[in-house]
């Protein structure tokens, strides 16, 4: 493999990986906040089904974003109003509305299928595009994968470096203390989970206007979980989910590359690779695997290794908040 | 005073149907926006489901591994674990059944017996691997399920492209058709086979008598109540996790091998066809009440199968009948609760009374084993 190629699939693993960095922000955001919003996988192929429909009737891919974040903080806000007015479990309602979103995309998208419409179109940026190897990977692509790396800081940022931030953290982790101090815990959760909604959402249209384009009956059916797992695997950190976004398309073109090397290998057992990595991955952020591997670490940098590598929920994820 | 009182226990008893109305309006919505009369779209449902016998022994055959998948998440929802591998569980059952019956040659009976036996143990140790990914690796059970369920999929792929392909060669549709004595007993011209009804009732009898009069059953109940406190009881929540998950894993094989060996009569690529998910819902609905467990199944096969006749007469998408389904499983968890929602007044309980319906109590995703902080 030469030097143009390699960076060929580096740059085409950015563009695959761009959705799901998205859809990571947001439901990092989401869970942040202390709510799970288990319907990715469904507002997901609603947004990108309504997304698309809307780019090809208006002819303006913007409109079809937008279309699919209203779709994305639709899903969101039934999980929110669920969860914080009508105290049922998030992940029931969570994982109705994913066979719900998967069975009304594929409804409402039956005159939609297969056919050409709206896509965004790469755009390299001026004089950062000319960096070699690093240029071609990262500025020589198109909105979607600069929103997404634009994204990802701005996530962090707002998350550790801000006051509004503090108090989202806040309700995720200590809604008592939160609320003591002024905090409107719930609104909070109401906002952040739209929010988090309408990236997922985002990314649902980014796959029919730019990675996968067009519709069809579970176009990015699967996504939304991996997303999902994505999320753990990531701590709750931006940063480290964008990571681990873009280790999953690695693992995709690896599966491409390891056909060619190994032609006499089944095609079909390597579609298993990312889920086998998912599976390992959680296993391996789960259990105390990584503790034992800190352990080797000289004392001094343990401490921070330990930052580093900690996988902790926030310790309000999934409870409800109110007084009874 | 009593005037609004009576009102009040009349709007009790009706409350429950509001949801249901409430998603054949939705449905009802849908299809005039798609320029189809409601009513019309509703009739070939039901009479696609239930007009002549051969069409309602074809959703009594739907519902036998429906029924079955939907019994076995009872137990694992009564032990707190949503086990949305079930629908991996359910091939891995399909797929030993087949193996038995394309390898295996001995009289019929016996070939039956064992890939019925060889199907419950395939399911159960699927699913046992999410219940040890679980109590050993701290991950939560609806991501190892996922993994699994997926991987499941790859693997009959695979199974039914290369080493079990038909002797015309590789297709992804299927194996060659097993031979008759590997097949279950059907009945008449019908996909349906009375045996696995009988099953069915069995397995039923046997969910309803662990989970009401056993002590096991109280063992799961304390656990998906409080893990916490279960733990200080001494109850093992490792042990528990593993078998209420290889309880449903086994049921939920039965039903693959139903599946293979009575709706089709060879491993397909669609093997499950995503009953597993279906059956989540059926216990949800149901209010994880054993009892309303095969009505709403029967109902869901029928909404199924009608909604599958529906797309032949009037070329609607067939994925009316999952969101008729969905939608009355979302409103009834949203708006079934007419207490919760403020609607009627809350009854005083006395602080220890148990609540009517158990619902399993949520815990963080992504957090460890229960008890394991």
């Amino acid at each position: 493999m030469n030097e143009s190629e390699l960076i060929r699939i580096l740059s085409s693993i950015m563009l695959q990986s761009a959705p799901l960095i998205i859809a990571v922000c947001g439901e990092t955001i989401t869970e942040r906040v202390g709510i799970i919003n288990l319907s990715l996988d469904g507002s997901m192929l609603m947004a990108a089904m309504t997304g698309f429909v809307v780019g090809l009737k208006s002819g303006s891919v913007w409109l079809g974003f937008l279309a699919g974040a209203a779709v994305g903080a639709f899903f969101a806000l039934i999980v929110a109003f669920g969860s914080i007015r009508l105290r049922q479990s998030q992940v029931a309602i969570g994982f109705v509305l994913t066979l719900l979103g998967d069975d009304l995309s594929a409804f409402l998208g039956q005159n939609y299928t297969r056919i050409p419409g709206e896509l965004v179109i790469r755009r390299g940026i001026p004089l950062l595009e000319e960096i070699p190897i690093v240029g071609p990977i990262f500025f020589d692509q198109d909105i979607v994968v600069y929103f997404s790396l634009v994204l990802v800081g701005l996530t962090w940022w707002f998350l550790n470096r801000t006051h509004p931030g503090l108090k989202l953290r806040g309700s995720g982790e200590r809604p008592e203390a939160a609320f003591a101090r002024g905090v409107d815990v719930n609104r909070l959760r109401y906002l952040y989970t739209m929010l988090g909604g309408a990236l997922v959402g985002v990314a649902g249209a980014a796959y029919s206007l730019d990675i996968k384009i067009g519709w069809s009956e579970g176009h990015t059916r699967g996504f939304g979980w991996i997303a999902l797992a994505i999320v753990i695997f990531g701590g709750w950190s931006p940063v480290r989910g964008a990571i681990g976004a873009v280790l999953f398309g690695a693992t995709k073109a690896l599966a491409t590359f390891l056909q060619g090397a190994f032609p006499e290998v089944p095609v079909v057992l390597f579609n298993a690779l990312p889920w086998v990595l998912m599976l390992a991955v959680l296993l391996i952020a789960g259990s105390n695997a990584l503790e034992r591997f800190i352990i080797l670490a000289p004392s001094s940098a343990r401490p921070s290794l330990r930052r580093l590598l900690r996988v902790r929920p926030p310790m309000a994820l999934g409870t409800r908040f109110g007084e009874e | 005073m009593r005037a609004t009182a009576t009102l009040r226990r009349i709007l009790a008893r009706v409350w429950p149907l509001v949801p249901v109305l409430g998603a054949l309006l939705f449905t009802s919505i849908l299809l005039v926006v798609f320029d189809t009369s409601p009513f019309t779209a509703f009739e070939a449902m039901l009479d696609g489901a239930l007009a002549d016998p051969a069409k309602r022994l074809s959703v009594l055959a739907f519902f036998v591994p429906l029924v079955l998948s939907s019994v076995g998440l009872l137990v694992t929802f009564r032990a707190g674990l949503w086990n949305i591998g079930v629908e991996g569980q359910i091939i891995l059952g399909a797929v030993a059944a087949s193996w038995l019956a394309l390898k295996l040659d001995v009289p019929g009976p016996l070939l039956v017996a064992l890939e019925l036996l060889a199907a419950m143990a395939a399911g159960a140790l699927w699913a046992a691997l999410s219940a040890v990914f679980k109590t050993r690796g701290g991950v939560h059970e609806i991501f190892s399920g996922l993994a699994l369920n997926n991987i499941a999929i790859i693997l009959t792929n695979f199974l039914i492209s290369g080493p079990w392909q038909p002797p015309e060669g590789g297709t992804f549709r299927g194996t060659a058709p097993f031979p008759d004595k590997a097949l279950l007993p059907l009945l008449g011209e019908s996909r349906f086979s009375p045996l696995s009804l009988v099953l069915a009732v069995v397995a039923f009898g046997m969910v309803l008598v662990a989970l009401r009069g056993t002590f096991w059953g109280l063992k799961l109940k304390a656990l998906g109540k409080n893990a916490h406190s279960a733990f200080l009881l001494g109850v093992s929540s490792e042990r528990e996790t593993i078998l209420a998950m290889m309880v449903c894993g086994a049921l939920a094989g039965l039903g693959g091998a139903v599946r293979t060996l009575s709706w089709f009569d060879s491993l397909r690529q669609s093997i499950s066809g995503g009953i597993g998910f279906l059956a989540l819902l059926v216990v949800m609905l149901a209010s994880y009440r054993i009892f309303w467990v095969p009505l709403i199944a029967f109902f869901f096969s029928a909404v199924l199968n009608g909604s599958i006749s529906l797309q032949l007469r009037t070329q609607l998408h067939s994925s009316l009948g999952g969101i008729l389904t969905g939608v009355m499983v979302l409103f009834v968890l949203l708006f079934g609760d007419a207490k919760k929602l403020g609607i009627l007044p809350k009854k005083k309980e006395p602080p220890d009374a148990a609540p009517a319906v158990s619902e399993p109590e949520m815990r963080p995703i992504g957090s460890g084993a229960p008890g394991n902080d």
